[in-house]
C-alpha cells in the first residue's frame, strides 16, 4: 500500500472509537452456526478483508451488516448505534454484490442514480453526482448504454460507482473481483485501493482468495466454521501465523511438529545425535505444549554442499521438481520421512540448473525465518 | 405482514371459487334426485343446523351409477380412447420433438413457434374444421375417391376414429412441447461421450437420450391423457350420437335430463379416477420447479 | 454444424401438414361462392359480407372481448401473487393444499370445472352472466399466470431485489421498481395466456353464463351443431388471422426486448 502503514493503525491506538463493532455476534440457521459468538472492531478509513474458505460465514457477516439478516444474539453497532432494528433502506451502509447485481432494464447512469433517487437528494444534484460517479470509473461515454452491453470489467465498475454513489459509511464489496480474469483482477485491484484512499471510506471486503486480501487489505481476519481465527496487517498474518491453519491458507508453508525450548529464540530439540534447531517463537510465549514449526519455502535455500554458519540446515534427498518460470520449487525428502519444501528465483537459465531429481541436498534457513505456532 | 395478505389473497380465492365448488359438487352427489328447484333433496335449511343435512345423505345416486352399464361403459370407453390416443401423440410427437431438438439452433424457435400456434388458435375452430374433411361427403372422401383409392366413401366421421384423430390433432402440442423441453436441454457431449464407448446410433438413443427424456415423457402423457378422458367438445362434434365418453355424458344428464346429483357424482368419479395422475403430475411439477431453482 | 437427417426432416414436415392442413382448407374454404362446402364454386368473399351483418356474432364477439379482457387481468394480478407464493413465501400452513389448487386446474376436465363453478354461483345465489363467466375465467386462467410466472421467477436472481433494498428501497418500491420491469416479458406472456384461454373456451363459459351472456364460442358451438357452414368458416378465418398475427407480434416484441 502506498499510505505508510506505520502511521495508520487505529487498532494499535488505546482511545480510538471503532466505526463498526460485532459485540458477540452468533447468527444461526435451524441447527447451523454461520456466525459463533464472534467480536472484532473495524475502524474508520480502514480495508478490512474477511478471508476464509466458502461457508465459514464471512458472507453472513456481511449480509448482517448490511442489514438481511439479523444476528441471532449480540449486536452490531455502526458508530455507536444498534443496527438491529434498521432496515437495509435505512442503513447508512452500501453492498456491491457478488454478481454485481445491475438492474437489466436500467441503463449505467440509471443504475447509478437507483439509489440517489430513493435518498432527499434534488435532480439537478443527483445528475451531477451521477456524473461524478462515471467520472471516478472512467465509464462517462457508456452512460446509456445497458449492463449487457459491457464488459465484465466495466460492469464491475458500474456496480462499484453505484455502491458508492451514496456516500455510505461503510461499503462492503462481496467476493467483487471474483468474476474477473487474472490479469484485470490485479489491475482492479490497485484500481480499488485507489478509490478506497481518495474518498477514504471504510471498505469491508469478503473474499477466498488469499492473494487479492494480502493485496488490498489494511488488516486481514481468517475465519474458519463462523470464528475469526486470527486478525492483523498482511505482513504480520503472512510472517507470524498464530496456528497451522492460518499459515495453511496464507501463502505456501512447511510445516514441521517441534519441541521447544529456551527464552529469546526457540531451541527445538530433535533427534539424538542431531543438532537442535533454532527458530522464532513468534507471537508465542515460551513453553507453551505441543508446537509446530512454520517455514515458508522462499525462506528455504537449498545447496549441494552443506552450509556454514548456520544451525539450521537439515539433509535431504530431492523427490520432485515443479519450475513455474520465475521460480523453481524442490520438494525434498528429509530423514523423518517427510517433504520439505524450498523456493528458488530462477535467476540463471534453465538449462544451468546444477539440482536435478534424487540428488542428495542440504537445506537451510536463518534462524528468524522459522516462526512457532500452535496446532 | 406483507407476505400474510400476499398468500392470503390467491388462497382464497382459489379456496371460494375452487374447492368449496368441489364440496357442493360432492354433497350434491349424495342427494337425491327430486322435482324442485334445484332439483335434488336435501337443502339446507338454517332451522335444522348442518347434522339434519348430513344424516340425510347418502350414496344411492352412486349405487344407481353402478347399476347402470351405461355409465361404466362410458368411463371405460373414455379411458380406453385417452389411451389410445396419448399413445398415438407420443407416437407423432417423439418424432417430431426430437427433429425439432435436432434442428439448427436459429430454427428452432421458429419451430416452437410452428408447434405453438395452432394451440393459440381457436380449439373450437380446429375442430370444426375436421368436419368438413371428415364428413362422408367431406374433402377426404372427396379427395380419396378422386385418386380412385376407395370406391366407397369411408365413414370416420361420427365415430370414435374421428374422436382419437380429433383429440390427437387437438392435444398433440401438449405432447410435443414438454417432450421438446426435455430434449433440447440435452448435453449433446452424451451422445458423444456414448458412441466414443462403443454404442451404435441406435443403441445410444435407447440408453441415453429416451430414458434422459423420462420427465418430458410423463409430463406430455398426463397433459393429453387427463383432459382427454373428460373432453366434451370432440365426441359432441365428431363422435355422433353413438359416442358415449364420460365428459358428454355429464352433459347431457345435467343439460338435457336436468339430473344434477347424477352429473355430480359422475363428476366426483372422474375425478376419483384421475386424482392419482393429477397428483403425479403435481408432485413432478413441483419437482421441476424445485429442480429449476 | 449439426445436419438434419432425412427421417427428422420427414417427421417436421409430415407433422406441420397434419397441423397446419385442416386449417388451410378452412380458409380456403372461406372463400367459396357455394353454399356447399366441399364443392368449389369460384372464389367470394360474400361470407364474410353476411358475417358482418349478423348481429348475433357480433354481439357475442363483444361479451366475448369484454370477458376475455377482465378476467385475464384478475387473472393475471392473482396468478403472480400466487407464483411469488409459490417460489418465494417458504413454508406455511396450508402450501401443499395451495399448490394442489394451483396445478389441478390445469389438467382438470373443464366439464368438471364447469359444473362446479355452476353449482356455486347456485348456491350463493348469484345472478349468471358475464360476471359470473369473467369469475369463472380468472379462476382457471390465474393458474396458468401462476405457472409462467413461477418458472420465470425461479431463475430470477434475488440479489437484484437485495440491491435495490440496500439502495434505499422499501420492499414494496424494490417489487414495483425493479422485480416488476424485469419480469414483465413473463407476466405479459401470462395475461396472453389468460386471454387466449378465456377467448377459447366454451365448456365453462356454457356451464356459467346465463341468459343474455352469450360469448362467441357458444355462438360458433351452436352453428356447428348444426353442420359446416361457409359463414363458421368466414368467422373461423378472422379469428385464426387475428391470433395469427398477435402471437407472431407478440414473440416479436418479446424478442426485441430480450435483445435491449
Amino acid at each position: 500500500m502506498s499510505q505508510t502503514s506505520a502511521v495508520f493503525a487505529p487498532w494499535a491506538e488505546a482511545d480510538a472509537k471503532p466505526l463498526i463493532s460485532f459485540d458477540r455476534v452468533t447468527k444461526s440457521f435451524g441447527g447451523f452456526i454461520a456466525v459463533d459468538d464472534l467480536s472484532v472492531d473495524i475502524y474508520e478509513r480502514e480495508f478490512f478483508a474477511l478471508l476464509g474458505p466458502s461457508g465459514c460465514g464471512k458472507t453472513t457477516m456481511m449480509r448482517m451488516l448490511a442489514g438481511f439478516e439479523t444476528p441471532t444474539e449480540g449486536e452490531i453497532r455502526l458508530g455507536g448505534e444498534v443496527l438491529r432494528d434498521q432496515p437495509p433502506n435505512a442503513r447508512p451502509v452500501n453492498m456491491m454484490f457478488q454478481s454485481y447485481a445491475l438492474f437489466p432494464h436500467l441503463s449505467v447512469a440509471d443504475n447509478i442514480a437507483f439509489g440517489l433517487k430513493r435518498s432527499q437528494m434534488s435532480k439537478p444534484d443527483i445528475t451531477a453526482r451521477t456524473e461524478q460517479m462515471l467520472e471516478l470509473v472512467q465509464l462517462k461515454d457508456f452512460a446509456k448504454r445497458k449492463p449487457h452491453q459491457l464488459s465484465g470489467g466495466q460492469r464491475q465498475r458500474v456496480a462499484l460507482a453505484r455502491s458508492l454513489a451514496k456516500s455510505p459509511k461503510l461499503l462492503l464489496l462481496d467476493e467483487p473481483l471474483g468474476a474477473l480474469d487474472k490479469k484485470l483482477r490485479q489491475q482492479t485491484q490497485f484500481e480499488l485501493m485507489n478509490i478506497q484512499e481518495s474518498l477514504g471510506t471504510t471498505f469491508m471486503i469478503v473474499t477466498h482468495d488469499q492473494e487479492e486480501a494480502m493485496t488490498v487489505a489494511s488488516r486481514i481476519a481468517v475465519m474458519d466454521k463462523g470464528k475469526i481465527i486470527q486478525v492483523a496487517t498482511p505482513g504480520e498474518i503472512y510472517e507470524y501465523p498464530i496456528n497451522r491453519y492460518v499459515a495453511d491458507f496464507i501463502g505456501d508453508v512447511n510445516v514441521i511438529e517441534a519441541h521447544a525450548t529456551g527464552t529469546d529464540t526457540a531451541t527445538l530439540t530433535r533427534g539424538e545425535g542431531l543438532k537442535p534447531l533454532e527458530a522464532s517463537w513468534g507471537r508465542l510465549t515460551a513453553g507453551d505444549g505441543k508446537l509446530w514449526l512454520a517455514l515458508r519455502p522462499e525462506k528455504v535455500q537449498v545447496s549441494v554442499d552443506a552450509p556454514q554458519g548456520t544451525s539450521n540446515a537439515l539433509q535431504g534427498k530431492v523427490i520432485d521438481i515443479a519450475y513455474s518460470g520465475n521460480l523453481t520449487t524442490y520438494h525434498v525428502e528429509i530423514d523423518s520421512g517427510q517433504i520439505v519444501m524450498a523456493q528458488e528465483v530462477n535467476r540463471r537459465h534453465l538449462a544451468d540448473r546444477s539440482i536435478t531429481w534424487e540428488d542428495p541436498v542440504w537445506l537451510s534457513w536463518d534462524k528468524g525465518a522459522g516462526v512457532l505456532m500452535r496446532g | 405482514m406483507g407476505r400474510r395478505v400476499l398468500i392470503a389473497i390467491p388462497f382464497l380465492w382459489l379456496l371460494i371459487l375452487f374447492l368449496i365448488p368441489f364440496l357442493i359438487v360432492f354433497k350434491i352427489s349424495l342427494s337425491d334426485y327430486a322435482l324442485a328447484r334445484p332439483p335434488y333433496l336435501p337443502q339446507y335449511n338454517p332451522d335444522e343446523g348442518l347434522w339434519a343435512l348430513i344424516s340425510q345423505l347418502d350414496f344411492e345416486t352412486y349405487a344407481f351409477i353402478f347399476s347402470d352399464s351405461l355409465y361404466i361403459n362410458a368411463y371405460l370407453s373414455s379411458l380406453q380412447i385417452a389411451a389410445i390416443c396419448t399413445l398415438a401423440c407420443l407416437a407423432l410427437g417423439y418424432p417430431m420433438a426430437y427433429a425439432m431438438a435436432r434442428a439448427p439452433k436459429r430454427w428452432q424457435p421458429l419451430l416452437v413457434m410452428l408447434v405453438i400456434l395452432p394451440f393459440w388458435t381457436s380449439f373450437l375452430i380446429r375442430v370444426y374444421a375436421w368436419i368438413g374433411i371428415l364428413k362422408t361427403e367431406g374433402l377426404l372422401n372427396v379427395f380419396l375417391l378422386w385418386t380412385g383409392a376407395i370406391a366407397e366413401p369411408l365413414a370416420i366421421y361420427n365415430t370414435n376414429i374421428a374422436v382419437c384423430i380429433g383429440i390427437i390433432y387437438t392435444y398433440l402440442p401438449f405432447m410435443i412441447l414438454p417432450l421438446y423441453a426435455t430434449l433440447e436441454r440435452m448435453d449433446d457431449s452424451l451422445l458423444e461421450a456414448a458412441e466414443d464407448l462403443g454404442c451404435s446410433r441406435l443403441s445410444a438413443f435407447w440408453s441415453i437420450t429416451l430414458p434422459l427424456s423420462l420427465p418430458g415423457i410423463i409430463a406430455g402423457s398426463f397433459l393429453v391423457f387427463i383432459p382427454a378422458v373428460g373432453e366434451f367438445v370432440i365426441p359432441d362434434l365428431l363422435g355422433g350420437s353413438s359416442n358415449l365418453m364420460i365428459g358428454k355424458t355429464l352433459w347431457v344428464e345435467f343439460f338435457n335430463n336436468r339430473d344434477w346429483t347424477v352429473a355430480s357424482a359422475v363428476a366426483m368419479l372422474m375425478l376419483a379416477g384421475l386424482i392419482i395422475p393429477i397428483v403425479l403430475f403435481q408432485r413432478q411439477q413441483e419437482r421441476d420447479r424445485e429442480a429449476g431453482r | 454444424m449439426r445436419r438434419m437427417s432425412l427421417f427428422n426432416v420427414t417427421s417436421l414436415t409430415l407433422v406441420a401438414a397434419f397441423l397446419y392442413l385442416p386449417i388451410l382448407l378452412l380458409i380456403i374454404y372461406s372463400f367459396n361462392e357455394s353454399k356447399l362446402v366441399t364443392v368449389w364454386g369460384g372464389f367470394s368473399t360474400k361470407w364474410y359480407g353476411e358475417l358482418l351483418r349478423n348481429e348475433q356474432f357480433l354481439d357475442a364477439a363483444w361479451v366475448t372481448l369484454k370477458v376475455a379482457v377482465i378476467s385475464s387481468t384478475i387473472a393475471t394480478v392473482l396468478g403472480t401473487m400466487a407464483a411469488l407464493v409459490l417460489v418465494r413465501a417458504g413454508r406455511f400452513i396450508g402450501r401443499t393444499l395451495f399448490s394442489g389448487m394451483i396445478y389441478a386446474p390445469l389438467v382438470m376436465p373443464e366439464v368438471i370445472t364447469g359444473l362446479s363453478l355452476l353449482l356455486l354461483f347456485i348456491a350463493a345465489g348469484v345472478d349468471r352472466g358475464a360476471t359470473t363467466i369473467i369469475l369463472a375465467h380468472a379462476t382457471f386462467s390465474m393458474c396458468y399466470v401462476s405457472v409462467v410466472v413461477s418458472s420465470r421467477l425461479v431463475t430470477f436472481d434475488r440479489s437484484l431485489e437485495e440491491a435495490a433494498r440496500d439502495l434505499g428501497c422499501t420492499p414494496w418500491d424494490a417489487f414495483f421498481s425493479v422485480t416488476l420491469p424485469i419480469i414483465a416479458p413473463a407476466v405479459i406472456a401470462g395475461w396472453l395466456l389468460a386471454f387466449t384461454l378465456s377467448l377459447d373456451d366454451l365448456v365453462i363459459a356454457s356451464f356459467t353464463s346465463g341468459p343474455g351472456a352469450t360469448t362467441l364460442p357458444m355462438r360458433i358451438y351452436s352453428a356447428v351443431r348444426l353442420g359446416v357452414s361457409p359463414e363458421i368458416n368466414a368467422l373461423s378465418t378472422i379469428l385464426i388471422g387475428l391470433v395469427s398475427i398477435g402471437v407472431i407480434a407478440a414473440s416479436l416484441a418479446g424478442k426485441r426486448s430480450a435483445r435491449t
